[in-house]
């Protein structure tokens, strides 16, 4: 038999038959976490769990599935332990062997679970959906438990709990923030840096000496430090979201700009004189020929910019603002040690950041379908 | 049909084209004189840097001449460009990806301002002249490279031109199908009574296809030799294997050495 050791349900094995043994000899509740009946049981399945699948060396969508099932319930009774019994601060080495175990396992049942291929495209894509939300559920389980395991100082790091926690007991705040730096400062900045980049971008194709001219200006434009602008703009636009909507025009003016530029030369040769063969006017090529060429390019600028308007926006709030958005709250709250409200703050930012990010990456794929990077026969 | 009643649909005089390069002069054409008449297959052969997708490129006004005359249906190029007079295939078949077959060929009726209910029987009419029926709704990527020409043809015909240009159109595809297209071009063209101006580096294929063979020569690109012909214009590929087709295919390689076109 030529079968490959599973290595990673072998060293679950020996984690927590290590733990188990640990366990089992010095059930000392004073030094931490050993003695508890829970704890004891839930290393004896791990045990056979870990054993069991390393001996059959199982492999399919399913066992991983099976596996990651386990994971979980090991999960929970970490949680259990840490926060139900109260020994956050004082867990033992079995502890931590249980949980390096738990980890040995997660990663061969995701291992397993990638293998997954269906030609039911729902399944499919349920699947693929799954395996990125185990993998971050797990780092934020790994989170919670190091931060509580090892009594991390809140100001340090506080638990991914703890700032749920916070997130879920401020809305009202976190709504108001939004709406003021994302709706109010970052939309509008966005759309009219990638706006003017676009109109620009077809004026500067269309005059050939503002390509000499200007695009240079704009590179320098481009270059400009950004807490050195802020502060001008909130002296040119006031405290309110203006002067950040101003910010993130600059910061978006010139990658649209750019993008532009080059998707409209992207038509090919032949293309074009395909379009002059039938006599084509100039608005005609831009329309039908050279603009649908530039999509990718065109789509590739909004995605980048979707990011950076939300970096722009943040920072400039850090140079004067009404008492309301979200680089106002990250920056006050700092100062008054509050580093849940923080950390609720940049879950907000990472939230819509991605959400932007989706829907610009949706459209994309839904204009320039026809192009070889997403080309389905 | 007598001859003189057919009108001449190109005529070059002394037609000269100059390219400046930073290595100096480049004579793409030199003193091209040539008539095309009204329903004539004619094909341009010889080899790479003759000048034959050029002096096509100059007919179609994609190229301007530097000296001599030259008029496409009695009025210069630009004119009979403007006019659509023309229809253009490419050696690639140049359909934009984000068009359905459908769109692609409409796109020369769209430039033109047709309405769509016409614009959508020329489709149809076209593509079933091409063979391609059925497949409107197809993005050009989801088809054969044969296919693809062919689209491409119809989109050209679309224009209902008089005159249809082609650039090696069929340089790109393997042998068999190359064969088939030239049956089906040879059907079309003797169907539709267009004239038909065919740039080509095959032997073969010149010979099957023409009425008039120009035989050309590099550096600077000419005319070495003009040959007529008239073969029954329902002709199929066995033909090809008649010594009356090996008699004109030894004259066309006899020019082409002429020419010195197989010089090391």
């Amino acid at each position: 038999m030529s079968r490959r050791p599973d290595l990673f349900c072998l060293a679950a094995l020996a984690f927590s038959g290590a733990a188990l043994v640990m366990d089992l000899l010095f059930s000392d509740p004073a030094t931490g976490i050993a003695g508890a009946p829970l704890f004891t049981a839930a290393l004896a399945l791990l045990c056979s769990v870990a054993g069991w699948w390393s001996w059959k060396s199982a492999t399919t969508p399913g066992h991983g599935l099976a596996l990651v099932v386990v994971v979980i319930g090991g999960a929970v009774v970490a949680l259990v332990l840490l926060y139900g019994y109260g020994y956050a601060g004082q867990v033992s080495a079995t502890f931590w062997l249980f949980i390096l175990a738990l980890w040995a396992l997660a990663w061969r049942g995701i291992d397993c679970l990638a293998a997954f291929s269906s030609l039911n495209a729902t399944r499919q894509r349920l699947v693929d959906t799954l395996i990125p939300v185990l993998f971050g559920a797990w780092l934020l389980f790994l989170w919670e438990v190091l931060v509580a395991g090892f009594e991390v100082p809140h100001v340090l790091l506080p638990p991914p709990s703890a700032i749920a926690a916070r997130f879920a007991g401020s809305l009202d705040i976190l709504r108001a923030d939004f709406y003021q730096t994302f709706m109010k400062a970052v939309l509008a900045g966005y759309v009219i840096g990638c706006g003017s980049g676009f109109a620009v971008a077809v004026l500067v194709d269309r005059v050939p000496f503002l390509q000499r001219g200007l695009l240079p200006l704009g590179n320098l434009v481009s270059a400009l430090p950004i807490v050195g602008v802020a502060p001008i703009m909130v002296m040119w636009f006031g405290f309110d979201w203006q002067s950040k909507a101003a910010v993130v025009v600059i910061m978006t003016f010139f990658p649209m700009l750019v993008n532009t530029v080059t998707g409209l030369s992207e038509a090919g040769a032949l293309e074009r004189d395909l379009m002059r063969s039938y006599g084509a006017g100039y608005w005609q090529n831009l329309f039908k020929l050279r603009l649908p060429a530039a999509l990718p390019f065109i789509f590739n600028a909004l995605k980048i910019n979707s990011t950076l308007a939300m970096i722009g926006a943040i920072v400039a709030e850090f140079f004067g603002t009404p008492t309301v958005g979200m680089g106002f709250r990250i920056s006050t709250e700092v100062g008054r040690m509050n580093v849940d409200m923080v950390w609720a703050e940049i879950v907000v930012a990472a939230i819509a950041g991605s959400a932007f990010y989706g829907v610009m990456a949706l459209l994309e794929r839904k204009f320039t379908f026809w192009h070889a990077s997403y080309r389905q026969n | 049909m007598p001859e003189t009643t057919k009108r001449n649909v190109v005529t070059c005089e002394d037609l000269s084209l100059t390219f400046e390069t930073a290595d100096g002069p480049v004579f793409a054409l030199s003193e091209i004189n040539l008539q095309v008449s009204q329903g004539e297959f004619v094909s341009f052969i010889g080899p790479s840097g003759c000048g034959k997708t050029t002096l096509l490129r100059t007919i179609a006004d994609l190229e301007k001449s530097t000296s001599g005359s030259i008029l496409v249906n009695g009025v210069t190029p630009e004119a009979a460009r403007m006019n659509r007079d023309y229809g253009y295939v490419f050696q690639a078949s140049a359909l934009y990806p984000w068009r359905t077959i459908e769109n692609n060929v409409a796109l020369p009726l769209e430039i033109m301002g047709l309405a769509k209910a016409e614009r959508d029987a020329r489709v149809a009419k076209n593509l079933a002249l091409v063979d391609l029926l059925g497949f409107e709704n197809k993005f050009p990527w989801q088809l054969s490279g044969g296919m693809q020409q062919r689209v491409s043809i119809a989109r050209a015909l679309c224009l209902e031109p008089e005159l249809l240009l082609m650039d090696e159109p069929f340089g790109a595809l393997d042998e068999i199908v190359r064969d088939h297209l030239n049956e089906q071009l040879l059907r079309l063209w003797n169907k539709t009574n267009k004239t038909v101006i065919f740039v080509t580096h095959s032997i073969p294929e010149a010979v099957f296809l023409s009425t008039k063979i120009v035989v050309m020569s590099p550096r600077p690109g000419r005319i070495i030799d003009v040959i007529d012909c008239g073969f029954a214009r329902d002709r199929t590929l066995e033909f090809r294997e008649s010594p009356e087709f090996l008699e004109v295919a030894h004259r066309v390689r006899e020019g082409l050495r002429a020419g010195h076109s197989y010089d090391d």
